[in-house]
C-alpha cells in the first residue's frame, strides 16, 4: 500500500503530476444538481475509491469524467491537458472505463471485443482494409497479439472464440476490463467492478486490479463493497448527495462519523433502549402474522 | 461375489440387447422399404403419367423422364441414396455425417410433395383423375412409401470428424458441388412453366433441407472454408459459365436482373447487416447511379450532350452516389433506430418524386420527368460493343450475356469489399456500434464518422450497380425506384432479400435476392397476390428462422441458444437488426 497518502486533507495529491484532476465539477439536470462542485485528483500509480450511497451521483460524476456528459461547470484534465467532452476523444486521450451494468458487445467474440478496444491505438481505415497492404496486415497482427496478451492476463485466452454473451457473469466483468485495457489507458475508471460477484470472485478481482496498478495504470473505482474498497484503495472519497463529504485514507474514511451517518442515518438521541427494541420486535411479529403465511408480498403485488 | 456380479451384468446386458436388436432389425426393414420406395419412384418417372401433352412438360412418354418427372427422379434418387447410406452402405456414409433419419423425413416429403403436386396439378388442370396414366398412380403410390421415414428412430448425432481426404479429392468435391449447384440454379432459371417451377421449388427446398439436416452442408462448408481460394474461383467460374449454357437472351436477362438485385442487396447488407442502420430508402442510391449514367450516356433524351466512356460513367455514378450518401447521411446519422428508418424512407420517396418533377414544367428540365430517359445506348468497352452478340469459344453470346459478365464482375467487387471491410478494424467498429453504441464510443470509436463511412460505402456500391442497370434496361424512369412495388429491386424487396437470406453474410442476400426475383418472375399468375404471399413468407420466416435462411455462426448462436440463463439481457437483440458480421467470404 502506498503510505504517502495518509493525510486527510481534502484534495491532497500523492505525486507531483496528477493523472486526473477534476476541479469544481458540477452537473445539473434542469433544476436537479446531481454533482456539486466536486474536486478529485488521482496520482500516478494510485488506486482511488469513490463511495457513496445510492443516488449520490457517483456514476454521473464518472460520466462527466469520460465525456458522456458535459459538466455544467468545472474542469477535468488528464495529465495536464483538459479532456474534450466527447467519449471517444477521452478514450483516445488515455482514460478508459467499464460500465456499472456490463456493456460488452454481446454478439461479438471475446477476442473481437478486446480488438474493438484497440480501436484508438490503430488507425487503419476503410481503404487499407480494402487494399490489405503490408501495413494493414502488420497492424492486425499486432492488435491480435496484444489482445491475446490481455486475454492471457485476465485468464480468458482459452475462450477467445466464444461469444461474449455466453460467458458467465464474472468473466464478462473481467472481459470488460480487458477491453478497456486494450486502449492502453493511463487511467482506468471502474464502475462497480464487483457488483454481483461472490467473495472468491471479488478477491480475484482485487488481485486483478492490483496487477493492473502494477503496470503503472492509475485506477479510480466506484464500489459498494466496503471491505473490497478499503482493502484496495490508497485513498477513498465519499460522495453524498452530489457533494464530496470526505476524502482520505481508507481508515480515516471508515472512521468518519459523517460517512457512517450518510450510509446508516443518524442515530436517535441516545442509544435505543430495551423498550424500543421490544416495541419494534412486537410490531414485526404482528405484521408477519397480519400478512398471513400463504400470501407472499410478491403474490399480492401480482 | 465376483461371479454373481458378472452374472448380473450379463443378465442385464442380455435383456437390454434383445429390444435393441429388435429395434435395429425393425429400423433395417424400414430403411430397406424406404430405399425400395425411392427406387420405385425413380422407376416410375420412366413411365407415362398422362395421356395428353397438354400438361406442360409432356409427361406422356415411356422410356425417359421429362419435365416434372426429372425433378421426381432427383427426389426419389436422393431418398434411395440416403436410405442406403443409413443402411451403412460403403462409400455413402459420408453423405449423412449427422444422422440420416431426419434428413430422410425431409427428402421423403420432398419426393412425395413433388409427385403428388404433379399428379394433382394434372388432375386439376386437365379435369379429373382420368387423365392420369397408370404411371402416374404408380408414382403416387411409390412416393408415399418413403414417408415411412417418420417411423424411424431419431439418429441425430454429433457429426464425427471428417476423414482426411487428399486435397485434390477435396478440391474435386468442391468443384463438383459447384457444378451441380450451378446446374440446379440454371435449371430453375430456365424453367418455362409455372407448374415446373413450383415443382422445382418443392424438390429443391426439401432436398436442401434434408442435406442440411444430414450434416452434409456443414461438412461441405468446412471443406470450402479450408480451400477458400478454390471455392471462390469455382463459384466465380460456375457463375460465369451460365451464359454459355443459354441459347436465347430471355433467361440471361433474368439472370442479369438477379445479379443487379443481389449486388445492391449485398451493398445494403453493409449498411443494415454490419452497421445496423435501418435504411428504407436504399434503392434511391441505385437510382442516383442509374440517372447519372443515363445523363452522361449520350442518350438523345439526356439534358447533357456528353458521352462518357464506360469507366468514366461508372466512376461518375459511384461518386455522385457517394456525395448523395454523405449529404443524406451527415444530418440523419445522428438519429438512432426508428428515426433513421423514417428519414431514409422519406429520402427514398423524395428522390423518386424529384426525378419526376425535374421535367421542365415543375422544375428545371433535367430528367424528363415521369417519361424518364430512354434510348440509353449500349456500353462500349475498347471497341467491344455490349449490344451485339459475340462468339466466344464457338458459343454465341447474346448482348445480355455481356452485361451478365460485367455485372458478375461488379458483384465480385462488392463481395470483396464486403468481406474485407467486414473483417477489419472498421468492420469491427460497425458491429460494435450496432451492438451497443454507448459502449462503442466509450471504446474510442467515433460513432458518427464510422456510421457515415458505412452509409457512404453502401451508397457508392449501389450507385455502381445503378450505372450498369441503366445500360441494361436502356431506359430509366422514376417509377423504377419505389419503396415497394411488384418488381424488384425496390427498397422493401432489397431489405427483405437481406433479412430473408441472412443479415451479415455474403451468401444470404445473394440467395434472398435470387428467390425474391425468381419467384415473381416465374409465377406470373401470382401477380395480384405477390405482396400478400411475400408478407406471409416474411412472418413465417421471422417465426421459425429469425436469423434468415443462411445464418452466420453468431446469429445462429444468438437466436437458438436459450440455455444461457445468465446471459445478458436479451432485449439488446430485440431490435431485429442484431446479428453478426460475417467472417467467411462465401
Amino acid at each position: 500500500m502506498n503510505t504517502m497518502t495518509t493525510t486527510t486533507t481534502i484534495g491532497g495529491t500523492a505525486s507531483a503530476v496528477p493523472v486526473l484532476e477534476a476541479t469544481g465539477v458540477t452537473m445539473r439536470f434542469g433544476g436537479l444538481v446531481a454533482v456539486r462542485s466536486v474536486d478529485l485528483t488521482v496520482g500516478a500509480g494510485e488506486i482511488v475509491g469513490l463511495i457513496g450511497p445510492n443516488g449520490a451521483g457517483k456514476t454521473t460524476f464518472f460520466n462527466c469524467l469520460t465525456g458522456l456528459y458535459v459538466p455544467t461547470e468545472g474542469r477535468v484534465s488528464y495529465r495536464g491537458g483538459v479532456l474534450p467532452p466527447k467519449p471517444h476523444l477521452v478514450t483516445r486521450a488515455g482514460v478508459a472505463r467499464t460500465f456499472q451494468n456490463i456493456r460488452l458487445f454481446p454478439n461479438m467474440t471475446v477476442l473481437e471485443n478486446v480488438l474493438v478496444g484497440r480501436h484508438t491505438r490503430t488507425k487503419e481505415g476503410l481503404w487499407s482494409a480494402l487494399v490489405r497492404g503490408p501495413g494493414f496486415k502488420r497492424a492486425e497482427a499486432t492488435s491480435h497479439e496484444r489482445a491475446m496478451e490481455l486475454l492471457e492476463f485476465i485468464g480468458l485466452a482459452h475462450k477467445a472464440d466464444h461469444l461474449s454473451r455466453n460467458l458467465p457473469y464474472g468473466e464478462q466483468r473481467k472481459l470488460e476490463i480487458a477491453r478497456a485495457l486494450a486502449s492502453d489507458p493511463g487511467l482506468l475508471l471502474l464502475d462497480e467492478p464487483t457488483a454481483g460477484m461472490n467473495p472468491q470472485e471479488t478477491r480475484a478481482a482485487e488481485e486483478l486490479i492490483f496487477a493492473i496498478r502494477d503496470q503503472g495504470i492509475a485506477i479510480l473505482v466506484i464500489e459498494h463493497d466496503m471491505r473490497f474498497i478499503f482493502n484496495l484503495c490508497d485513498r477513498v472519497a465519499c460522495l453524498v448527495q452530489g457533494e464530496k463529504l470526505v476524502e482520505g485514507t481508507p481508515e480515516a474514511v471508515q472512521g468518519d462519523e459523517r460517512v457512517v451517518a450518510a450510509y446508516l442515518g443518524t442515530p436517535f438521541e441516545g442509544a435505543p433502549g430495551a423498550e424500543e427494541v421490544a416495541e419494534v420486535e412486537a410490531a414485526e411479529a404482528h405484521s408477519a402474522t397480519g400478512t398471513g403465511g400463504t400470501t407472499s408480498p410478491e403474490g399480492e403485488a401480482q | 461375489m465376483i461371479r454373481m456380479t458378472t452374472d448380473l451384468s450379463k443378465d442385464t446386458k442380455d435383456t437390454s440387447a434383445a429390444p435393441a436388436a429388435d429395434r435395429s432389425s425393425r429400423t433395417t426393414a424400414l430403411l430397406r422399404l424406404i430405399a425400395a420406395g425411392g427406387l420405385a419412384t425413380v422407376v416410375s418417372t420412366f413411365l407415362a403419367w398422362t395421356y395428353t401433352s397438354e400438361f406442360p412438360g409432356d409427361l406422356t412418354v415411356y422410356g425417359y423422364p421429362a419435365g416434372l418427372q426429372v425433378l421426381t427422379l432427383v427426389a426419389g434418387a436422393l431418398v434411395a441414396l440416403y436410405a442406403l447410406a443409413a443402411l451403412g452402405l460403403k462409400g455413402l456414409r459420408g453423405l449423412a455425417p449427422a444422422g440420416a433419419a431426419k434428413a430422410l423425413r425431409l427428402l421423403a416429403l420432398g419426393a412425395f410433395g413433388t409427385v403428388w403436386y404433379t399428379v394433382l396439378a394434372i388432375a386439376v388442370q386437365l379435369g379429373g383423375l382420368v387423365n392420369l396414366e397408370p404411371g402416374g398412380f404408380v408414382a403416387a403410390a411409390a412416393s408415399a412409401v418413403p414417408l415411412a421415414a417418420f417411423l424411424l428412430p431419431d439418429d441425430t448425432r454429433q457429426a464425427p470428424r471428417a476423414r482426411e481426404l487428399p486435397s485434390w479429392a477435396e478440391i474435386l468435391i468442391i468443384v463438383a458441388v459447384f457444378g451441380i449447384g450451378m446446374y440446379a440454379i440454371t435449371y430453375g432459371i430456365d424453367t418455362e412453366d409455372p407448374e415446373l417451377f413450383i415443382g422445382y421449388l418443392i424438390t429443391a427446398g426439401f432436398a436442401v433441407g434434408g442435406l442440411i439436416r444430414a450434416g452434409a452442408i456443414a461438412r461441405l462448408s468446412a471443406l470450402t472454408a479450408k480451400h477458400r481460394q478454390v471455392t471462390v474461383v469455382a463459384a466465380f467460374a460456375a457463375a460465369a459459365a451460365f451464359p454459355f449454357t443459354q441459347n436465347t437472351d430471355t433467361y440471361t436477362l433474368i439472370a442479369v436482373n438477379i445479379l443487379i438485385f443481389a449486388t445492391v442487396a449485398l451493398g445494403l447488407n453493409i449498411v443494415v447487416g454490419l452497421a445496423g442502420l435501418l435504411d428504407l430508402g436504399y434503392v434511391a442510391f441505385l437510382g442516383v447511379g442509374a440517372y447519372t449514367a443515363a445523363l452522361v450516356s449520350g442518350s438523345t433524351a439526356s439534358a447533357f450532350d456528353v458521352r462518357f466512356p464506360f469507366w468514366a460513367s461508372v466512376l461518375t455514378g459511384a461518386v455522385v452516389s457517394l456525395i448523395f450518401g454523405v449529404v443524406i447521411g451527415a444530418p440523419t446519422l445522428r438519429l438512432r433506430g426508428d428515426y433513421l428508418a423514417i428519414v431514409t424512407l422519406g429520402f427514398g420517396e423524395i428522390f423518386r418524386i424529384a426525378m419526376g418533377n425535374l421535367d421542365g414544367v415543375s422544375g428545371p428540365r433535367v430528367t424528363n420527368g415521369p417519361n424518364g430517359i430512354p434510348n440509353i445506348p449500349d456500353l462500349e468497352f475498347f471497341g467491344y460493343d455490349f449490344g451485339e452478340s459475340h462468339t466466344v469459344l464457338g458459343i454465341e453470346l447474346g448482348s445480355y450475356a455481356n452485361y451478365y459478365l460485367l455485372m458478375l464482375l461488379a458483384m465480385v467487387l462488392v463481395v470483396v469489399v464486403f468481406s474485407r471491410a467486414g473483417s477489419s478494424r472498421i468492420g469491427r467498429a460497425w458491429v460494435a456500434i450496432r451492438e451497443d453504441e454507448t459502449a462503442a464510443t466509450a471504446m474510442g470509436i467515433n460513432g458518427f464518422r464510422v456510421k457515415l463511412i458505412a452509409f457512404a460505402l453502401g451508397a457508392t456500391l449501389a450507385g455502381l450497380a445503378g450505372t450498369v442497370q441503366a445500360h441494361v434496361q436502356h431506359t430509366v424512369v422514376p417509377e423504377m425506384y419505389q419503396f415497394a412495388g411488384p418488381v424488384p429491386p425496390n427498397s422493401a424487396f432489397l431489405l427483405a432479400a437481406v433479412i430473408l437470406g441472412g443479415m451479415g453474410t455474403v451468401s444470404g442476400p445473394l440467395l434472398g435476392a435470387t428467390l425474391l426475383y425468381m419467384i415473381p418472375a416465374k409465377l406470373q399468375f401470382l401477380q395480384d397476390y405477390q405482396l400478400l404471399g411475400f408478407g406471409i413468407a416474411l412472418i413465417l420466416l421471422m417465426r421459425f428462422r429469425p436469423e434468415g435462411l443462411i445464418a452466420n455462426r453468431r446469429a445462429q448462436l444468438e437466436y437458438h441458444e436459450s440455455d444461457q440463463s445468465d446471459a445478458p439481457d436479451k432485449g439488446l437483440s430485440g431490435s431485429g437488426v442484431g446479428v453478426g458480421v460475417t467472417k467467411a467470404g462465401a
